[in-house]
């Protein structure tokens, strides 16, 4: 006869309990993370930061070191996309030794949804001091609108 | 140095978080973060890449005192323009400071820094003394 010890399954419960809590614990870690970095993105490049003003949204990206020919942007249905290349400056590797390689280089690619409706037609990019910034003027109809309140006798 | 030729090889870029500078070593107001650098060696110089977005000629100092190099770079107060109002912000924007302690002796007379799009080349010519030397051998 063969005995097997199978864990009673009051057991059960308690045990995905821990696992939760685990998780839980996790997701807390996580969100500290993120708060304390102000970074909700990571692993995504180039990181944005979107603002707005009554007649256009700016959408600003640190990209040192990429050429602006390199840059590509497009707009198709409110999604701006940014795409590019940062290239890798060739040295003369024969005569060079590295102590340090922090920076990166290579192609990437990033959409963003745009919040509001954009004019296609008026959208002005301008690459300064390594930070690309994109001006996307709102459409008519989603630019804040005065309304005169008449007063009545 | 003049402008390298570029290699594209078509590598995905594979992003770093900015790392911000905390503890005693502010003495501005605002965040200040450490640049990503390379640095690389030859027999006549050491080189410094440093990624500075934002930073201008006029905001940026160098500093060799010793065999201390700091890298100190300034942004104008408000990226965004005026009336802005933040809808999303994925990083935060402020001031860059690395220090490295050097090991070869550098003259300090030839320093040579250039700053374009937002990316520092610093070349450091070492001195003389510094310099490998060849040992010409001979056959007797």
């Amino acid at each position: 006869m063969i005995l097997r010890a199978v864990p009673s399954f009051q057991s059960w419960p308690l045990a995905f309990g821990e696992l939760d809590e685990m998780r839980r614990g996790m997701e807390r870690l996580f969100a500290s993370l993120v708060e304390s970095t102000g970074l909700q993105m990571a692993g995504v490049y180039p990181a944005l930061n979107l603002s707005e003003d009554a007649e256009s949204v700016h959408v600003r990206a640190e990209l040192p070191g990429v050429k602006a020919d390199d840059l590509a942007i497009t707009i198709e249905n409110d999604t701006l996309t940014i795409a590019g290349e940062r290239a890798m400056p060739v040295e003369d590797y024969d005569q060079v030794s590295y102590h340090r390689r922090e920076r990166e280089w290579g192609k990437f690619r990033r959409s963003l949804a745009v919040p509001v409706h954009v004019d296609p037609d008026h959208i002005e990019a301008r690459y300064r001091d390594g930070i690309l910034t994109v001006t996307l003027a709102k459409a008519p109809h989603a630019r804040p609108k005065q309304i005169a309140v008449r007063a009545e006798a | 140095m003049t402008e390298k030729t570029m290699e594209r090889t078509g590598k995905e870029l594979e992003p770093r978080t900015k790392q911000e500078l905390t503890g005693a070593e502010t003495t501005r107001p605002g965040r200040t973060f450490s640049p990503t650098v390379d640095i690389f060696e030859n027999d006549d110089a050491i080189t410094v890449l440093a990624d500075m977005p934002g930073v201008r000629a006029d905001g940026l100092s160098i500093d060799l005192r010793e065999d201390v190099l700091t890298i100190d770079g300034r942004v104008e107060d408000g990226l965004e323009g005026k009336g802005e109002r933040v809808l999303v912000r994925e990083y935060e924007t402020g001031g860059y400071r690395r220090e490295f302690r050097l090991t070869n002796l550098i003259d300090r007379d030839r320093i040579d820094a250039s700053l374009r799009d937002g990316v520092l080349r610093l070349t450091l010519p070492k001195a003389d003394a510094a310099r490998p030397r060849r040992i010409e051998v001979r056959a007797r």
